[in-house]
């Protein structure tokens, strides 16, 4: 067989072409995205970008339905925009299998909290499966399939950032045998989840429920490794290597499934130690169940609860051994955190919200950075599509004068997603806020993925672009305005404008992504600052611009200087220097 | 000594080339024969912000994170961002340094110092230290982007793996129209790294 090198989610999707998935749905998330951006590698697989988790998983339990099998994928918090269907998709089962991938991110490397999406398996009453490296990523989609036509229920495959972006050396598999598709089937007992027929889709919920727990005892995902006898060990999941690391001698428990657990097999393993720990990175899911059983272990009680569990800290966590640095600079060392690109649409428009002094309730996405220091121009950020709605509820509690500082900023690709509800409020309810929408044309911080509104699918297809300006006025925004964000003049003007007027206003701040993926924008050449007109007055460096540097020895007071390698010419920084000494490059 | 697990760090900045050399890096391992894991964070990291990728391999590797102390092999592209994380490297450890400056934001403000006499602090703490002119070697190799491939030629002496190898995998690897730049650029790094500046 081919062995080769594949990232968690090359392997997810390798394995939903091995089992044979039709349709496969899903909405950039990290560290989720790279699923369906592999599935396009297999064109005998349907994969699409749908405008939010939720639709992602309707379009998914669509094609279960239809009798084809289906994979969604989705970062952790969009299951949780997902979890209205996905609860009820537990009482009706499946027809074709389908498989809900929750790519979860403790350490919140890119995400807005690190909840443990295992507690939904709970919740939702549906197996997971947990996956501890690439071959097991690849293993375990063919086998949720399985388990999904083979008790009649979705199931959940979760990774973590850690598994979904790790490399690791995998033996791919066989593709089963492509199926024909099926014809419809009218099953309303089963499909129309109305109370009369969803009250017994319970009683069959609970009675799979039970089946799967003896079912789970005697499957090979859960297995023992056998040390020295002494330390037992029950652990899953990325878990698994660290324990793996730490404990090379213990016993250990190997939970592939983690939900429903073995639970006979996990009694018959706990009775032969004195010391037993469950390891599990965040919530104590697997021990809570433990203790229930009436199981004495250790586990949060040592262990830590917030962010990621590493070799290291479970080390500090057991034995007390610290991993020391043998070097550790002694400098106080600058950060380097992310920052907008150099040629960044959205740069000047956080510019002008902090220069009019604008309350801005934000939304997730690249533009969340405007945060930061020097923009500073973003208060709020909570979910994907909250900005509008959290304008709304703020306009109503304060003052006629402070209310009219309120803005909400939202990109083109979380306007769709979610955002567009908010503004229908907005209006229906007589708000008075202004609503910004930044359209780069593109999903950006995810590595720009196509939506609605960018004309492409994710195959690339050329599509329906949405036109932004006329969906607004259709719920019913009279004062809509379109603006350049690279004039600065121009978009500080209509923003202020807009901020006092007694109505909601939407302004569409529209200039691609440097990095789009279709059309390119093309760079201009760098520009250059003439150092005997330069007065080292700052005002360049406002816009926070990774290509203007400062060089504090330069003249009486430090000079600007811009680094030909980074600058893309795009015009922002000679509108904000009143002595005009930033132009064209002179070369020689 | 069977069970032994290397470990390999490359750490710089956000776009200058660095998943596609821990990518490479890591498939020559596999084929050499090796049991490999690397991780590395995407998402918030790729915007300028620093960037570190831990590559293992041995016999048979569980987790993909080097802990603190552990590292054996520190490959940095940015002077500052080598010295951020040599926290990472074991005593005696071995460091190749590109010897290129990218100015954090803190810095371009004018809010925060760069530090000075990095260079000088690696040295004097890993003896086995390689500091190397990666915009050079990539620029006589006819392609400034190949800095990442030039690097990896710089540390490619420090593994068990043969020229061949690497060559092969480049060639499997690296879009045809850059191949050549990208083969040159390893060799010179292969070449640069044995002469200790």
């Amino acid at each position: 067989m081919k062995r080769c090198m594949l990232s968690g989610n090359e392997a997810i999707a390798r394995g939903a072409f091995e089992a044979g998935v039709k349709v496969a749905s899903a909405y950039p998330g990290t560290p989720s995205t790279e699923i369906l951006e592999n599935i396009t590698r297999y064109p005998s697989v349907d994969a699409s970008w749908s405008p939010n988790e939720k639709v992602a998983l309707e379009v998914g339990i669509g094609a279960s339905f239809g009798g084809g099998r289906a994979l969604v994928a989705m970062k952790h918090v969009g299951v949780n925009v997902a979890a209205d269907p996905l609860f009820t998709l537990s009482y009706t089962g499946v027809r074709g299998g389908l498989v809900l991938v929750t790519a979860d991110d403790p350490e919140l490397h890119s995400s807005q909290n690190e909840q443990d999406n295992r507690n939904y398996a709970k919740f939702a009453k549906m197996p997971m499966f947990e996956p501890s490296d690439s071959q097991e990523a690849l293993d375990f989609t063919r086998l949720s399939l399985e388990v999904s036509e083979l008790f009649d229920t979705p199931v959940f495959l979760r990774s973590t950032t850690r598994i979904s972006h790790s490399k690791s050396v995998v033996e791919l598999g066989q593709p089963v045998p492509s199926q024909p598709t099926k014809a419809v089937e009218k099953n309303p007992a089963k499909f129309v989840m109305l109370p009369g027929n969803a009250r017994k889709r319970h009683v069959v919920v609970e009675e799979r429920l039970r089946k799967m727990e003896e079912w789970v005892c005697q499957q090979p995902f859960n297995r023992i490794e056998v040390g020295q006898g002494k330390i037992g060990v029950i652990t899953s999941g990325v878990s698994y290597l660290y324990a793996k690391e730490v404990l090379p001698d213990a016993d250990i428990l190997k939970l592939g499934m983690v939900y429903p657990l073995p639970k006979q097999m996990i009694r018959d393993f706990a009775s032969r130690y004195d010391t037993l720990y469950v390891i599990e990175e965040l919530d104590p899911f697997i021990e809570e169940q433990v203790r229930a059983m009436g199981i004495a272990v250790h586990g949060k009680d040592i262990l830590p609860i917030c962010g990621e569990l590493t070799p290291a800290r479970l080390k500090r966590a057991l034995t007390g051994e610290t991993n020391d640095s043998f070097y550790v600079p002694q400098d106080t060392l600058p950060n380097r955190p992310p920052n907008m690109c150099p040629g960044c649409p959205h740069r000047s428009v956080f510019l002008t919200l902090n220069r009019l002094k604008a309350f801005v309730t934000g939304d997730i996405g690249c533009y969340t950075l405007g945060f930061m220091e020097p923009l500073s121009a973003m208060d709020t950020c909570i979910c994907m599509g909250a900005s509008i709605g959290n304008a709304t509820g703020m306009t109503k509690v304060l003052d006629p004068q402070e209310a009219r500082r309120v803005v909400a900023v939202i990109g083109d690709s979380t306007f769709l997603h979610t955002g567009i509800n908010g503004l229908m409020d907005m209006v229906y309810n007589k708000s008075h806020a202004t609503v910004l929408i930044l359209d780069n044309r593109t999903t950006a911080m995810t590595g720009r993925q196509e939506n609605p509104g960018s004309g492409y699918t994710l195959a690339g297809d050329e599509t329906y672009q949405i036109d932004l300006e006329a969906l607004c006025r259709s719920v019913g925004v009279e004062n809509i305005t379109v603006v350049d964000p690279y004039d600065i003049a121009h978009t500080r003007e209509v923003i202020r404008t807009e901020m006092d007027r007694p109505a909601v206003s939407v302004v569409i701040a529209r200039r691609p992504c440097m990095l789009v993926k279709h059309d390119p924008v093309k760079k201009k050449a760098p520009l250059a600052v003439d150092p005997n007109k330069c007065t080292g007055c700052k005002a360049c460096l406002q816009l926070g611009c990774p290509a203007i540097e400062w060089q504090p020895e330069a003249g009486e007071r430090g000079k600007a200087v811009i680094n030909p390698l980074l600058c893309c010419g795009c015009g922002l920084c000679p509108q904000m220097c009143q002595f005009d000494a930033i132009g064209g490059r002179h070369e020689g | 000594m069977k069970d032994k697990v290397t470990n390999i760090l490359i750490s710089g900045v956000g776009g200058q080339g660095i998943l596609l050399a821990s990518e490479v890096l890591s498939e020559v391992l596999m084929l050499a024969g090796f049991d490999v894991k690397k991780n590395e964070i995407h998402g918030m990291a790729q915007r300028g912000g620093s960037v570190i990728s831990h590559i293992r391999f041995g016999t048979k590797v569980y987790s993909s994170i080097i802990p603190d102390g552990e590292g054996d092999i520190l490959l940095g592209f940015e002077l500052l961002e080598t010295y951020r994380h040599l926290s990472l490297l074991r005593k005696g450890g071995q460091v190749v340094a590109n010897d290129l400056k990218i100015l954090p934001p803190p810095v371009t403000l004018g809010k925060e110092q760069y530090p000075e006499n990095i260079k000088e602090k690696i040295r004097s703490a890993f003896s086995d230290t390689l500091v190397v002119d990666g915009t050079r070697l990539a620029s006589q190799a006819g392609n400034p982007r190949t800095v990442n491939v030039a690097l990896l030629g710089a540390i490619s002496g420090a593994l068990p793996v043969g020229a061949d190898l690497w060559h092969d995998t480049l060639r499997r690897m690296v879009p045809e129209r850059f191949l050549e730049t990208n083969l040159k650029a390893f060799d010179l790094g292969r070449k640069a790294a044995p002469v200790k500046s």
